[in-house]
């Protein structure tokens, strides 16, 4: 049986028919049309599906779309400030090359920008404890702790996030 | 993801009645990061998931230094790895729990379902054997309260009856001279399941070792104490002959198999390698 759920999505509120089997990724990319959230795995291996649920970091395939009832939820979608205004995090990805492919970028980005919430300030290691669950095929990870990295440091420059 | 009839009691009698009333295609749901993997990958058949986060009182965390760290069934494993006095005073579970997964998983798993799941594996479990933690459960005829140390009968198998739910963990305060370690043993530093664990906790007291509890994970059907390594070190002060003594012990405690992830010989070997580390940290380690 389906149950109508509503969630802030990206600072809209939008409310959704789904069935309690079916998860936030599904409900984000199908019903909600947002395909900017990634499903590599399925299973919480890769990262490449999060997204922040009411402040924090999570797997969107293993959150059940009906418990995002009341949540606020923030994807990639929602970061850039215009058309062709990227956020802090996407400006910094692209100087960096930090991002190849691009299947586990907006993942990673979403992580970053749940890292320098908490943490404007990392070390190299903190950042690679932040993403060591979002998995890249492509870059070797190097170039993606250089614009983590670059990101903070702007941010501590009065840029925002 | 296979369909299933979802529920959401408002109260752990109403959660265990249901329980007791759906059989076995009923599970709970608390951080779904081990469940839903399940469902999705058709290991169980699950045909009704209760969720139990509408139930009260279930996210509780605190600590004392007279009462010790209590924590509900619905407390992250992230809350468990950042809260301050689990730092500081159990810095063996801080170690563990900030290991299992990744901050998406933590910020989503409960310690109360990595202990429920019963992996030989699981890293929270052996820290809290090491420290005497004792686990709460609600059942159809009351509650009662099983140590974490008697709860696991096999892999995925726990001594818990039908209808019955574990509702919080208790660790006992730390000792002023405690000391404590979990090392984990894996291929890689994250995203990983444990090769070896092991876990830690004594008192320094005045002998240097007046009381010692070793937890040994991923090296027999469930997490084990290393009783006879224990034996040897409690009341001694402890030297370099009398620890590789122990840890020979500790490794002729433990049973392993040989997996994907290491032959038996192998996981053996590490037990004494690591018994010895985590016992020298511990010693070291000044609360
Ligand atoms: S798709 Fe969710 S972690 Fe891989
Ligand atoms: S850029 Fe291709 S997976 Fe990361």
């Amino acid at each position: 049986m389906k149950r109508l759920v509503s969630m802030t999505v990206n600072g809209e509120e939008i409310e959704l028919a789904i069935p309690p089997y079916r998860t936030l990724l599904d409900v984000l990319r199908n019903e909600g049309r947002l395909t900017g959230t990634k499903k590599g795995c399925d299973v919480g291996d890769c990262g490449a599906c999060t997204v922040i649920m009411d402040g924090s970091p999570v797997n969107s395939c293993l959150v059940l779309g009906i418990e995002a009832e009341g949540a606020t939820i923030e994807t990639i979608e929602g970061q850039h400030a215009g058309p062709d205004l990227p956020h802090l995090i996407q400006e910094k990805f692209m100087d960096h090359g930090g991002a190849q492919c691009g299947f586990c970028t907006p993942g990673i980005i979403m992580m970053t920008k749940a890292l320098l919430k908490e943490n404007p300030n990392p070390t190299e290691s903190e950042v690679r404890f932040a993403i060591a669950g979002n998995i890249c095929r492509c870059t070797g990870y190097a170039k993606i702790v250089d614009a983590v990295l670059a990101a903070a440091e702007d941010l501590r420059k009065g840029r925002t996030l | 993801m296979r369909p299933f009839e979802y529920h959401e009691p408002k109260s752990l009698a109403e959660a265990s009645a249901l329980l007791c009333a759906l059989g076995a295609g009923a599970s709970i749901f608390a951080g779904g990061t081990d469940l839903l993997v399940e469902i999705k990958e058709e290991l169980r058949s699950v045909s009704h998931v209760l969720n139990i986060k509408k139930i009260e009182g279930l996210d509780a965390l605190s600590f004392d230094k007279a009462e010790g760290l209590s924590f509900g069934a619905l407390v992250t494993a992230r809350r468990i790895e950042t809260d301050a006095a689990v730092l500081r005073h159990y810095p063996n579970l801080a170690t563990a729990v900030s290991l299992l997964g990744s901050i998406q998983v933590r910020n989503r798993a409960t310690v109360v379902g990595n202990i429920c799941r019963a992996s030989p594996s699981a890293d929270t479990i052996p820290p809290l054997i090491a420290d005497a933690a004792t686990l709460s459960i609600h059942g159809p005829t009351g509650e009662r309260s099983v140590a974490v140390e008697d709860f696991f009968t096999g892999p995925g198998r726990t001594v818990l009856k039908a209808g019955e739910i574990v509702t919080g963990v208790h660790v006992p305060p730390p000792a002023a001279t405690s000391g404590k370690a979990y090392i984990k043993h894996g291929r890689r530093k994250a995203m990983e399941l444990a090769t070896v664990g092991v876990a830690v906790s004594l008192d320094r007291g005045r002998s240097g070792c007046d009381e010692i509890r070793i937890a040994l994970g991923a090296v027999a059907a469930t997490p084990i104490r290393a009783r006879k390594a224990e034996a040897l070190l409690r009341g001694r002060a402890i030297d370099p002959a009398l620890l590789a003594e122990a840890a020979e012990a500790a490794m002729n405690e433990s049973t392993p198999i040989s997996n994907v992830r290491a032959s038996a010989a192998y996981r053996r070997d590490m037990v004494g390698v690591l018994t010895r580390r985590a016992v020298g940290i511990a010693l070291e380690a000044r609360p």
